[in-house]
């Protein structure tokens, strides 16, 4: 689509005269370095005087400069041929992107921008962006931008911010000279006075000059004596000649008898006022450079501020305008938002990390969203934790020995804070608390959020960042907010002097609002050591309910919903061997039911009740020797049978003799 | 006087032609009335005496049409350059955006140019106006005339612009660099858009 650069259009191949000086000088500069001066340039002229050529000349020169510029040229027609395709192909911003990347973008004929709103919005962004991007845009038109119907002001405004020149029709001397030129490049020889003949005549298109000239040749060509002046410019044009030569009488007329100007009626070649209309339009690009330097800033701002992850609506209300009452104002006072947003922002993060990124920060025009967030921070916090979807309570297996319990935890569950309050859970290890009580949780979160349930470790920690993050009252929030409170190992707050008067404190604000709380405890809060009176008492106000071993039942009905699970069918006679084999947990026979399946996985049989036999009745065969690990190591794997009351506790294998002594003898 | 008007949304520049008496100010403003279409020149007041000098001032309004959104005046003024209209001087330099000091380049008129300079610098100051701040161009006009009775641009320069302002040959009565000091005071007095203030 994009046309590649002429190789015959270079500065070079351009014959410079007084009326396209100005507009080759300005093209060089721009070539020699785009971005910085005149940018963007607007070339006008009318046809055939030699818009493309400077347009690619200057691509031809920048590239020499700088090989790894990016330079694009194109017709305006082609730049609305890429943006309909773009567009019908959901492609727009790929479209954008693509000038976006080019460092000089040369654009031929806008003047066809006429009525083409869509086109000039696309243009007037695109220049914006270039510019901002210290980008070189170059346009050609056949008339000025205020000439071009229906053209946007913005893009004119923006047009004179850079450089608008004009190509005029070329003098005598600029038309000979490339008469000459091209007849060299031709290799046409003609007599003396010929091509100055042609460069007489009234032709002030370089197209037409150049028709011309390939007249001549064509004629020169097939005569037989060389072209004389006088059948050259017979040949051209007669009537041109007459009328030429006529203006030029006139003209010398007009020169000899301004030797004595008057003030008001001044005399100079130009016409009256030329000199007052240069004038203008100097001082239009001047202004509209002056008062659209706002703009730019502007724009500036908006990238910066984007690219920073904030709003900026109010900035590009302030593009869509006209002009703005003071727009260092209007700019002070966005920046003066954003760094209120950023001080806010920066408090909320100090009180909840998760709240750095969040949006309520990120739009100065609503200040107060950001000033209400951080109060909610502040008052609030995050949620508190919530309880492990895991655990549901009708994945826990009721017994006749666990009944109470559960019918403790269904009355908890179906009228929180009202019964059981609070509810303290009672056992061994692996028992089935930390399960029970997250089950709880899960039953409360249904009903209303939020519910905070975490171990007591989990509470000291976040305790110890509050106060290392200076946000304590910010962590009390979020607990006294929460509509029930479920802890789990509460003994192993022992010790901890300052969790301690927290929970005392939590659990007074708690209770007094009428909230559901739920501890569980590893042994009967009397057997509790490091545990403050003044706590315990509460925990003993409520209902205190001792989990019990699971018993074979149990057992048995776990693991057939195990086997079922892993293996797609139930095998109740399995089931009913593992569970009653000697555990104290149901961690232990789901650990004997694992070797099972590793053995049988290993065997490549189906497991079953010989198998099992097999593997956990028969003395154990020395393991295969492991494979040494660089180390020492310890694994703990599984539960022996009597000996240890749980299989953390239990030491699987010593891999070695010397590591064993080295053990003891420590 | 508001250089820029927002609320208006009007840029009005008051530019002073100053300068010694009889060196050219008037023609200056002349000249430019003369290439300037009816439609955007306003009537030019010239108060004169009946031997052709200044009284008063001379007056000439531009329209400069709308410029980016704002409707853009000029209004040129000139003083009297006799030494006793001093008064008439004051009053017209009282809100002027900048000055054309226009030079008589005729040798025997270098202490008229020294005197008319300070002068103008003492109306300034007794305005409040630091010549320093307010955007100045020199012209030395009558560079046409013959070389031995005129003082060279550069000589000029070096008598009356220490401070190194833009200055500008012309021969005012053929045109010759009155649009050129136009344009040089307009754009030192536009430039000042970007960084004064906008008054409403």
């Amino acid at each position: 689509m994009t046309v590649t650069l002429n190789p015959l259009y270079r500065f070079d191949t351009l014959v410079v005269g007084a009326a396209n000086r100005l507009a080759a000088t300005a093209a060089k500069a721009v070539a020699e370095s785009p971005g910085t001066v005149y940018n963007p340039l607007f070339v006008y002229a009318r046809p055939g005087l030699g818009k493309t050529h400077l347009l690619m000349a200057i691509g031809h020169a920048a590239r020499a400069i700088n090989p790894r510029l990016v330079v694009e040229y194109l017709t305006l027609d082609e730049f609305v041929e890429a943006f309909h395709a773009a567009i019908a192909a959901g492609h727009g911003d790929a479209y954008r992107k693509r000038f976006l990347d080019v460092d000089l973008l040369l654009v031929d004929d806008v003047q066809f921008l006429t009525h083409r709103r869509e086109m000039q919005a696309e243009l007037l962004r695109l220049t914006d962006a270039l510019q901002t991007a210290s980008r070189q845009i170059v346009l050609t038109s056949d008339r000025p931008p205020a000439d071009i119907e229906a053209l946007d002001e913005r893009l004119i405004r923006r047009f004179a911010g850079g450089l608008i020149i004009d190509v005029a029709a070329p003098d005598y001397e600029t038309r000979v000279a490339i008469l000459r030129r091209k007849a060299e490049e031709r290799r046409a020889g003609f007599a003396d006075g010929v091509l100055e003949a042609v460069g007489s005549l009234d032709i002030d298109n370089v197209r037409e000059l150049l028709g011309a000239l390939n007249r001549i040749i064509a004629f020169q060509a097939v005569s037989e004596k060389p072209l004389t002046a006088e059948q050259a410019r017979m040949l051209v044009g007669g009537e041109a000649t007459a009328e030429k030569a006529e203006r030029t009488e006139r003209t010398e007329t007009t020169e000899r008898s301004d030797e004595q100007p008057s003030p008001s009626s001044p005399s100079s070649p130009s016409s009256p006022s030329s000199e007052f209309d240069d004038f203008l339009s100097e001082i239009a690009a001047t202004v509209a450079q002056q008062v659209d330097a706002w703009r730019t800033r502007v724009s500036a701002a908006i990238l910066r501020w984007q690219g920073e992850g904030f709003r900026t609506a109010p900035l590009q209300a302030l593009l869509e305008q006209e002009m703005v009452n003071d727009p260092e104002r209007a700019l002070r006072e966005f920046e003066e938002d954003v760094e209120r947003l950023q001080a806010l922002q920066a408090d909320a993060a100090a009180l909840a990390p998760e709240l750095a990124g969040s949006a309520a920060f990120r739009d100065p025009a609503n200040l107060a969203a950001a000033e209400e967030a951080l109060r909610q921070a502040r008052e609030e916090g995050p949620p508190p934790p919530p309880p492990s979807p895991l655990w549901r309570l009708d994945g826990f297996v009721e017994t006749a020995a666990n009944r109470v319990v559960l019918e403790a935890v269904r009355a908890v569950a179906a009228s929180p804070g009202d019964r059981y309050n609070p509810l303290v859970l009672v056992g061994g290890a692996a028992v089935g608390k930390t399960h029970l009580l997250h089950a709880i949780g899960n039953a409360l979160a249904d009903r209303e959020a939020p519910v905070a349930c975490l171990s007591a470790p989990e509470f000291t920690g976040e305790l110890i960042e509050a106060i290392d993050r200076d946000a304590v009252p910010a962590w009390r929030a979020r607990y006294r907010r929460a509509t029930a409170f479920l802890l789990d190992d509460v003994h192993l707050i022992a010790a901890t002097d300052r969790t301690q008067d927290e929970l005392f404190v939590l659990f007074n604000a708690l209770m007094d609002g009428g909230r559901q709380l739920v501890f569980s405890a590893a042994a009967p809060l009397a057997e509790l050591t490091g545990v403050e009176p003044r706590l315990r008492s509460r925990l003993e106000g409520g209902l205190v309910v001792e989990l019990p071993a699971p018993d074979a039942a149990v057992r048995e009905r776990v693991l057939s919903r195990d086997l079922e699970a892993k293996l797609g069918a139930a095998d109740p006679e399995l089931a009913a061997y593992l569970a009653a084999r000697p555990a104290d947990s149901i961690r232990a026979s789901q650990a004997l039911l694992q070797r099972v399946l590793e053995a049988a996985a290993a065997r490549g049989v189906a497991p079953d009740v010989a198998l099992a036999r097999e593997v956990l009745e028969e003395p154990a065969a020395p393991p295969p020797a492991p494979p040494r690990a660089p180390g020492r190591s310890s694994g703990i794997v599984a539960a022996g049978p009597s000996a240890t009351r749980s299989r953390e506790k239990m030491v699987w294998e010593w891999p070695d003799v010397a590591d064993r002594v080295v053990e003891e003898w420590r | 006087m508001s250089l820029v008007n927002f609320t208006a949304r009007e840029i009005t520049c008051k530019i002073v032609y100053y300068g010694p008496g009889r060196s050219g100010k008037t023609t200056n403003l002349q000249y430019v009335y003369g290439r300037v279409p009816e439609s955007r020149r306003g009537r030019m007041v010239s108060l004169a005496t009946q031997t052709d000098r200044t009284l008063f001032f001379d007056f000439l309004p531009l329209e400069l049409g709308t410029i980016s959104g704002f409707t853009t005046k000029f209004q040129l003024y000139t003083v009297p350059g006799q030494s006793y209209y001093n008064a008439t001087r004051k009053l017209v330099l009282q809100g002027a955006d900048g000055v054309v000091f226009v030079g008589d380049s005729q040798a025997r008129r270098f202490d008229d140019n020294l005197e008319s300079l300070q002068n103008l610098q003492d109306n300034l100051l007794a305005q409040g106006v630091d010549v320093r701040q307010l955007p100045v161009v020199f012209q030395y006009n009558k560079q046409d005339l013959p070389g031995d009775l005129i003082l060279s641009q550069e000589e000029m320069d070096d008598a009356l612009n220490f401070r190194a302002v833009p200055s500008y040959g012309a021969d005012a009565l053929h045109g010759s660099g009155v649009f050129e000091t136009l344009r040089g005071i307009s754009e030192l007095v536009l430039r000042r858009l970007a960084v004064g203030s906008p008054v409403a």
